[in-house]
């Protein structure tokens, strides 16, 4: 069989495992925080945690660390400070816009005076999946699991404080908190992403994948695991089309997220409705 | 029995100097069903807020249920004046009323077989079953507002507070909330503080009237405050009190004065939790 030839092909290769590896990591976490990221309506927060990011992984650079640990550093530093500055959504964009600007300026500078500038900086800004170790593989996976954990805990008054915030601060959901300890989980997601795809991309995996996935469902848990196998299928499949095209990886996630979207955006909505058969039985207006 | 809201001397002021409260006193009992009027800036909201344990008193007594107000009081429904609709949120209304149940416990959201029966049995009172499958995004104002007063009757509350249900629905849906508000209310004898634009549609489902006008109150049936002296003392500027074929008409200076309407431009920006319309 010919899909059969190409897989085991490409399964000689220790870097293709590792690629794929890493990548299923990094996928399903950015799936399901991203999902609350879109609940949320604040997926240009999440956009400008990687920018800011950027910064932070030029600037670890600069002073001998793993671009990783800056990267990490930055997004969590200025989530919890995005968090702790406001529980509203709204009308922060152009603060966002203004500080995520300064961040990538800062970045550059960075890169300037960096030494082994290009291919850092395309790695950076775009990824570089191929070139992951099994170093970060371990990395990626404890720091998905801290995630994923950390997500976890926070769910329930999550969702609430997403959906109602006025009734959910009556009720006593402490707004601020959770909006601080939802953006700091971002973060952690938002440098895990940055590893795959880069920061310019983070999009592909944290906002394609969900978005798809709550147009075709609109239950809780069946809406999290499409979006986790979504954000999945899209990476491996990027990283098979690139493996046998050529093309850059992060181009075919990005490709194959957008492609996911607009035909999940098409969908009819009937199929919708029979996607949640464990909904309640139909009942007359 | 404690009376269900006991209010003696409360006075509210913000930190902008701004009283929306002057030493009001009240207190109310069971299974009514109470018009909560007043200028923007009266007070509404702020009263609402106190109730739920949400603002503490800058002076006075409040006592709900014979004891301090409590944030997060399972006795009281809220149905929260809606500000902040996230326009796309495909989020079916079974989920969104689950949201709700145990919301403040830390953890994953869990759906028992008790939470879900009673989200059925609550959606089923006010005639929203259909609604538990559907998306927000694809709901109508009308029906938004009915999962949400689904939602407000959720636990058997004995205080139902509903800060301008009627606000952005149609005229034709706006009967159709204050029906489901009388019906569900008079059966389960839910006290309700039902904060509303207009007077004329709850006339025949008010029991009583709260009237907030610069920071005082005036609680009475129809009859006795809605009436030109009460009014403009309230108001603080001439009123007018014409009835006319079962309607009430409140004019000043011989305009049609919308109960929630800015009388004085003084009126904005105070406060900071009456809302803008």
């Amino acid at each position: 069989m010919a899909a059969t030839s190409i897989s085991t092909d490409m399964f000689q290769y220790e870097f293709m495992n590792n690629a794929f590896a890493a990548a299923g990591i990094v996928a399903v976490v950015s799936g399901i925080v991203g999902y609350f990221l879109v609940m949320r309506g604040q997926t240009f927060a999440g956009h400008a945690l990687s920018h800011i990011g950027f910064a932070g992984a030029t600037g670890a650079g600069l002073i001998g660390l793993a671009p990783l640990w800056g990267l990490l550093g930055f997004t969590l530093a200025a989530g919890i400070v995005m968090g702790a500055l406001s529980e509203r959504i709204s009308n922060r964009d152009i603060a966002i816009g203004i500080v995520l600007s300064l961040a990538l300026g800062f970045g550059l500078l960075f890169l300037h005076y960096y030494t082994s500038f290009a291919t850092q900086a395309t790695a950076l800004l775009f990824g570089n999946v191929l070139a992951v170790d099994r170093q970060m593989i371990a990395t990626l996976a404890v720091l998905g699991a801290i995630t994923l954990l950390a997500l976890g805990l926070i769910m329930r008054p999550l969702i609430f404080a997403s959906l109602q915030p006025e009734l959910a601060e009556a009720k006593g959901v402490p707004l601020r908190f959770v909006s601080t300890a939802f953006l700091a989980t971002v973060a952690l997601a938002v440098s895990e992403c940055a590893q795959i795809v880069g920061v310019l991309l983070v999009f592909t995996l944290m906002v394609g994948p969900p978005a798809a996935a709550q147009r075709v469902t609109t239950g809780l848990w069946s809406g999290l695991g499409l979006s986790a196998a979504l954000a999945l299928a899209e990476a491996w499949l990027g990283i098979t089309i690139a493996y046998h095209t050529d093309w850059p990886v992060s181009f075919c996630i990005a490709v194959l997220s957008a492609l996911g979207y607009f035909v999940c955006l098409g969908m009819p909505a009937l199929w919708a409705r029979q996607s949640h058969a464990d909904a309640l039985d139909n009942g007359h207006d | 029995m404690p009376p269900i809201i006991s209010i003696e001397h409360l006075s509210k002021s913000y930190a902008t100097g701004f009283r929306a409260l002057k030493d009001i006193n009240l207190d109310i009992k069971r299974g009514e069903i109470f018009a909560l009027l007043g200028p923007n800036g009266a007070g509404k909201t702020t009263l609402m807020r106190a109730i739920l344990g949400l603002l503490p008193p800058s002076a006075g007594t409040l006592r709900v249920f014979g004891r301090a107000p409590q944030r997060g009081d399972r006795g009281i429904g809220y149905l929260p004046q809606v500000r902040t609709v996230l326009p796309d949120l495909r989020v079916r209304g079974l989920d969104f009323i689950a949201s709700s149940l145990h919301g403040e416990r830390w953890g994953l959201p869990q759906l028992g077989r008790h939470d879900r029966g009673m989200i059925e049995e609550t959606l089923d009172a006010v005639g929203a079953r259909d609604l538990a499958k559907r998306p927000l995004s694809d709901m109508s104002g009308g029906e938004r507002q009915r999962l949400l007063l689904a939602q407000s009757l959720i636990g058997s509350p004995k205080l139902l507070l509903l800060d301008e249900p009627l606000i952005s629905l149609d005229a034709r849906h706006q009967e159709v909330a204050i029906d489901v508000v009388r019906k569900v209310c008079r059966e389960r004898k839910i006290t309700v503080l039902f904060s509303a634009h207009e007077l004329n549609q709850l006339l025949g489902t008010l029991d009583r009237v709260l009237y907030l006008g610069n920071g005082q109150v005036v609680l009475g049936t129809v009859e006795e405050v809605i009436t030109a002296p009460v009014l403009s003392r309230l108001y603080g500027t001439e009123i007018q009190v014409v009835r006319a074929d079962g309607h009430i008409f409140v004019m000043s200076r011989g305009r049609d004065v919308e109960v929630a309407d800015h009388l004085h431009d003084d009126d904005h920006g105070h406060g900071g939790h009456e809302h803008q319309h």
